[in-house]
């Protein structure tokens, strides 16, 4: 019997719901970008090192490089196209253009999702490597924010103006979607 | 990468018959580490069972028997835990320092302690490797050796194991839950994983077709609640370790009463340092000492000439740990 390597795949993306026939093989991240021409993920390394492809799955910041499309189920997938509300940009959308947050703008999208997943993991209280076990979770700094962003490069260096992009978000709405 | 069949088993019994039936067969769960070494055509399964939803998230409390963490749970759940950052600090700590935010919410427990070695002869399909294909040689003697082990290698394979979370486990005399084709079993850590010898194809004890269901870490007492992870490493984060170590210690007055030391990224397993342990109760609380156990611990090292620096790396790193944890100490 020849082995079935494709599958009929229900996925939900920034609120519809799309039924697509896909190769096993398929990574969220070639879903989004070959089969719903949600080109806004970007493929950076897609070996999980550059955090470019960075979606939100189930309300969790992942990399869609590697997980395959098949196995997503019924979480609902959040890209940078699902952030803005119309015109009105997601508050950490508006913080990177207040502060010039990028300088290509290739790691941007992944940059923006992963701040917002990271700032619900801080307002959830999870701890990072350099949160002081006396202290808690209660405050983001700066040396916080660049732990927790620490899988995302941006190979034109604009972390100084990221880093004060999302401080400023954080509080103003940045862990909504 | 290769084409493969993919299933999603309705529950345990199910996924370990299909997996145990077909050689080619894999469990999928987080797949950082496995769709990763499929891309670049490491691993080549015919057929992906996907364990994902079926396998239990989440810490459970066993009265008198400790922790039961479920293997499917998220590292950053697990790091994130309340009793593990109060009671067992040094395998948060060690959760924390590994990877980045977006892998350890896709990574699971058992995925991790599952995940192969990154040494760059093992993941590149040009190069000879004895792991990755039996008797093909082993180029990293002579060739790029610098983040590979310094304890307990052997001629076919100087790999080392990457995962931080195990080396605290390690310390924690964890032990994991399996569930295989003849039953289910508890493997302490120490029978869990293996050194290379002359079959480095496998990194653990286990056979084709077990699944990790769970991991089990004792009571805890004075001296898990007074524990640490360190890491070196080549940038401050997101990187994978030179060297790293994971050690608790409790005295009395001037005195070790009990202590742990565990080391990570110098061997093909997590190196439990029991000959320092042993030498260090009932010792003086000091440097001096901490450095002489741990001295002789390593003095079973056998380096490379551009991993030479493991060694004394290693020791820097437990004296400072264990120097730190003896300040914060009640006397």
């Amino acid at each position: 019997m020849t082995p079935v390597t494709s599958s009929a795949v229900s996925v939900h993306v920034n609120g519809d719901a799309y039924r697509l026939e896909l190769d096993h093989r398929t990574s969220l991240l070639d879903a989004l970008r070959e089969h719903l021409a949600l080109t806004g993920t970007k493929k950076g390394c897609d070996h999980g090192q550059c955090g470019a492809c960075t979606v939100l799955l189930g309300g969790r910041r992942v990399y869609s490089c590697l997980v395959l499309c098949v196995a997503v189920g019924d979480r609902e997938v959040v890209t940078v196209e699902g952030l803005a509300d119309g015109a009105d940009l997601h508050p950490v959308q508006e913080a990177f253009v207040q502060r010039d947050a990028f300088q290509c703008g290739y790691c941007t999208p992944g940059q923006i999702c992963s701040a917002i997943g990271m700032l619900r993991e801080a307002e959830a209280g999870w701890p990072s490597a350099v949160t002081s076990a006396d202290t808690g979770t209660s405050r983001l700094d700066e040396a916080e924010v660049r732990e927790r962003m620490a899988g995302n490069l941006c190979r034109c260096g604009a972390y100084a103006n990221i880093v004060p992009a999302i401080l400023d978000a954080a509080g103003h709405g940045g862990a909504d979607r | 990468m290769k084409q493969f069949a993919y299933a999603r088993p309705a529950d345990r019994e199910e996924a370990v018959a299909m997996v145990s039936g077909s050689p080619g067969a894999r469990y999928l769960a987080g797949g950082t580490n496995l769709v990763d070494l499929m891309r670049l055509g490491v691993a080549g399964p015919d057929l992906l069972v996907d364990v994902s939803a079926l396998l239990p998230s989440g810490v459970q409390e066993q009265p008198d028997r400790g922790l039961l963490i479920g293997a499917g749970t998220p590292n950053s759940d697990l790091a994130a835990d309340e009793r593990i950052r109060r009671d067992h600090p040094v395998l948060s700590q060690a959760l924390l320092a590994g990877a980045s935010g977006q892998l350890r919410n896709m990574a699971t427990v058992g995925g991790n302690l599952l995940q192969r070695t990154r040494c760059v002869y093992f993941t590149d399909v040009t190069k000879p490797c004895n792991k990755r294909e039996a008797g093909s040689g082993c180029p990293a003697r002579t060739g790029a050796h610098r983040d590979l082990a310094v304890l307990g290698a052997s001629e076919a394979c100087i790999a080392t194991h990457p995962s931080d979370m195990a080396v605290a486990l390690a310390a924690l005399d964890a032990r994991v839950h399996v569930s295989g084709s003849d039953g289910d079993r508890v493997l302490a850590l120490d029978d869990f994983y293996r050194l290379p010898g002359e079959d480095p194809s496998r990194d653990t004890t286990l056979k084709h077709g077990d699944l990790v269901t769970a991991v089990e870490i004792p009571l805890a007492s004075a001296l898990t609640r007074r524990s640490a992870y360190r890491k070196a490493r080549d940038r401050a984060s997101y990187a994978f370790a030179l060297g790293s170590v994971a050690v608790a210690l409790e005295v009395s007055g001037t005195t070790v009463r009990d202590v742990r030391i565990a080391f990570g990224s110098l061997a093909h397993r997590p190196w439990r340092a029991r000959t320092a342990e042993d030498a260090l109760r009932g010792a003086p609380a000091t440097a001096d000492a901490f450095s002489a156990a741990v001295e002789v611990e390593l003095g079973a090292a056998a380096p490379l000439p551009d991993n030479a620096f493991k060694v004394p790396l290693a020791r820097n790193l437990a004296v400072s740990v264990l120097s730190a944890l003896l300040e914060e100490a009640p006397r």
